[in-house]
């Protein structure tokens, strides 16, 4: 049985199409990158996948179970973090933490092993409103990592980070993959983190699957890298920093 | 077995709190400010302080009025100005101080419309003329304290106050009308801004989405958030209470158990309705938008500074109906005229159904990604 299975998914918004027909199979234990510049469909393809938005057509299965009807098994099994969550600035790291263990009846011992594991003991009682960018993400991802997710979606994780930061994050993420306990799908915009973490690499743009496979499946004597590769594909640069908001 | 610690619930009401009590202007506007209004306003409306009156004077011929004037007025300064000051003095509803200021019928009018003055006195046919707008009370108390005057220019001192009888018993001064006021307006303010405005940012800033893709029960989420606020609310409301009771010495003449149960039904009422204005919107000016045009109407016509009696009847039976008012008179009723279970019955009922119905539309709506 496939980990993640999406058939045929279709989202639009008033007048956008989001997700024009995106089928894919995710295989227990991989690192998947979804990779594509800003607009691509990235947030609403995993949002789908999280059951935090319903496909206009299309399935989505989670280890063969839908969101439908199987949203409270979903929940326990996976983590996720979103593109943009800020999380209340007046509490506490293990405040924060504390909060959303309770929601998988978790207590301190797991609170304790993911702050360890995302490095942040010497912030724990530190106000989230005083954390930087980089620890905000691990924080993050302590969110995400709490009920030892089976199935693990991570939003844009690294974006608007510094290189050491983002170089932290990377490192604590190839911890989890050396467990192999993990199937992580990523978002992303930056090749070298799709190259560096992940063996199933999907390029996205306009709402559609241009390519995946394998890093090296992809590239080839006209593209030596993700970035060349999506020139040559769409004529368009994938990592366009300019984020108009 | 587990600790309370691991229960979403205890967490979800701890962190509520953590964050309330942390955030130094909650503790401003919900506690203090509050206190520093019915203190202003206490004090402004229980001494019987002298009262002003500013009457601007436009004669083409002298009348009664100057030759009244020269007796009694002396010349002062005001506002860099002479005025004619007729001082009257009055032991039992307290001194009046009559400001006559000789002008033109220019200047005349722009004192009226700027406030300066609420009268303009004139003459015709020797004969004098009062002009100003009947709406305005303050210009016909001069209208009647001047006429009054003038007809018995010598009895001023004494007057016939033989037959006023200042009532100053309590719960019948204004600081009365004001404190139970005072009380149910914070306990509306602070739910609807600290329940509604608190899901709006939350929403805003996906926090709201991040939580429910947990197995979070989404109904402990808002039961937390109205627990914190209740007890906020007593809290807020007992100081306000012990502040008004050392100052003014107010106190409740009916049943204490009554009273609890009618706040109790006034926080399920606002609790709900900021449940409903919420449900929607990520944006928090949108919200604020909302928030003030729940609560400025109700703030306004439910009778919290100044009684809703004044409105036209078809108005009052309208503004009868409004939640901030069905609470205010309830509350009052048990401070100032010693109600108990029985007269609270129908408020509490009422009020208790209207917030879960505005629980259940907002629930129904509720957008939670
Ligand atoms: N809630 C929404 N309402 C309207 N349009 C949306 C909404 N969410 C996303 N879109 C649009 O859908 C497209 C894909 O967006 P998104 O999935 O966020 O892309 P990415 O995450 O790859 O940057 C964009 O054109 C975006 O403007
Ligand atoms: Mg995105």
């Amino acid at each position: 049985m496939h980990q993640i299975e999406v058939k045929d998914v279709i989202k639009s918004f008033k007048d956008v199409q989001a997700v024009r027909g995106v089928s894919l199979t995710i295989e227990p234990g991989e690192f998947v990158a979804l990779l594509g510049p800003n607009g691509a469909g990235k947030t609403t393809l995993v949002e789908m996948m999280e059951g935090l938005k319903k496909p206009d057509k299309g399935e989505i299965l989670i280890q063969g179970k839908n969101w439908q009807k199987h949203e409270k098994e979903l929940r326990k099994i996976i983590g996720l973090s979103l593109q943009e969550t800020r999380f209340t600035e007046k509490l506490t790291i293990r405040e924060t933490l504390r909060l959303f263990a309770s929601f998988f009846k978790l207590g301190d011992d797991r609170v304790n092993e993911v702050i360890a594991l995302t490095e942040l003991e010497s912030k724990e009682k530190s106000f989230v409103g005083t954390l930087s960018g980089g620890q905000r993400q691990r924080l993050a991802l302590a969110v995400a990592l709490l009920n030892h997710p089976e199935v693990l979606f991570l939003d844009e994780p690294t974006t608007g980070l510094d290189p050491h930061s983002r170089l932290d994050l990377w490192n604590i993420l190839k911890g989890l993959k050396d467990q192999g306990k993990t199937t992580l799908i990523l978002t992303t915009h930056y090749m070298e983190e799709a190259e560096s973490l992940c063996d199933h690499i999907i390029i996205l743009d306009e709402g559609k699957i241009l390519r995946e496979g394998q890093l090296h499946e992809l590239l080839d004597e006209n593209s030596h890298n993700l970035d060349e590769l999506f020139i040559n594909l769409t004529g368009k640069k994938l990592n366009e920093e300019a984020q108009i908001k | 077995m587990k600790s309370i610690k691991t229960n979403q619930l205890y967490q979800l009401t701890l962190t509520q709190l953590l964050e309330t009590v942390r955030e130094p202007s909650v503790l401003f506007w919900g506690i203090v400010f509050p206190i520093l209004i019915s203190i202003g306003l206490g004090l402004a409306f229980t001494q019987t302080s002298e009262s002003k009156f500013h009457i601007a004077v436009v004669e083409k011929q002298p009348t009664q009025l100057d030759s009244l004037l020269k007796i009694s007025a002396k010349p002062t300064q005001h506002k860099g100005q002479t005025v004619q000051t007729w001082k009257v003095t009055d032991k039992t509803l307290g001194n009046t101080e009559l400001n006559f200021l000789y002008t033109d019928w220019k200047n005349a009018i722009i004192s009226l419309k700027r406030g300066e003055a609420d009268v303009i006195i004139s003459d015709s046919l020797g004969q004098i003329c009062y002009r100003f707008d009947p709406h305005n009370s303050q210009a016909q108390l001069i209208y009647m304290k001047l006429s009054y005057l003038m007809k018995h220019p010598t009895t001023v001192a004494s007057s016939d106050q033989g037959r006023i009888e200042p009532l100053t018993l309590k719960g019948v001064r204004y600081i009365d009308f004001l404190i139970p006021g005072l009380i149910t307006l914070g306990i509306l303010n602070a739910l609807m801004w600290g329940i509604s405005y608190a899901i709006i940012e939350r929403r805003n800033q996906k926090l709201l989405r991040r939580m429910v893709a947990t197995p979070m029960k989404k109904s402990n989420f808002l039961i937390a958030m109205m627990l914190v606020r209740f007890v906020m609310n007593l809290i807020e409301a007992g100081i306000l209470f012990f502040f008004s009771w050392l100052f003014f010495g107010i106190t409740i003449q009916g049943n204490i158990g009554a009273l609890m149960t009618v706040l109790l039904a006034g926080n399920i009422a606002f609790a709900g309705l900021s449940v409903l204005v919420a449900c929607r919107t990520a944006k928090t000016e949108v919200g604020q938008g909302w928030i003030n045009a729940v609560t400025m109407p109700m703030m306004i016509l439910s009778g919290i500074f100044f009684s809703y009696h004044n409105f036209p009847d078809l108005a009052v039976k309208a503004i009868k109906l409004l939640p901030l008012t069905a609470l205010t008179d309830g509350v009052r009723s048990i401070f100032n005229e010693g109600a108990g279970w029985m007269d609270i019955a129908t408020p509490t009922l009422a009020l208790s159904a209207f917030g879960v119905l505005c629980f259940i539309l907002g629930l129904r709506f509720f957008k939670w990604g």
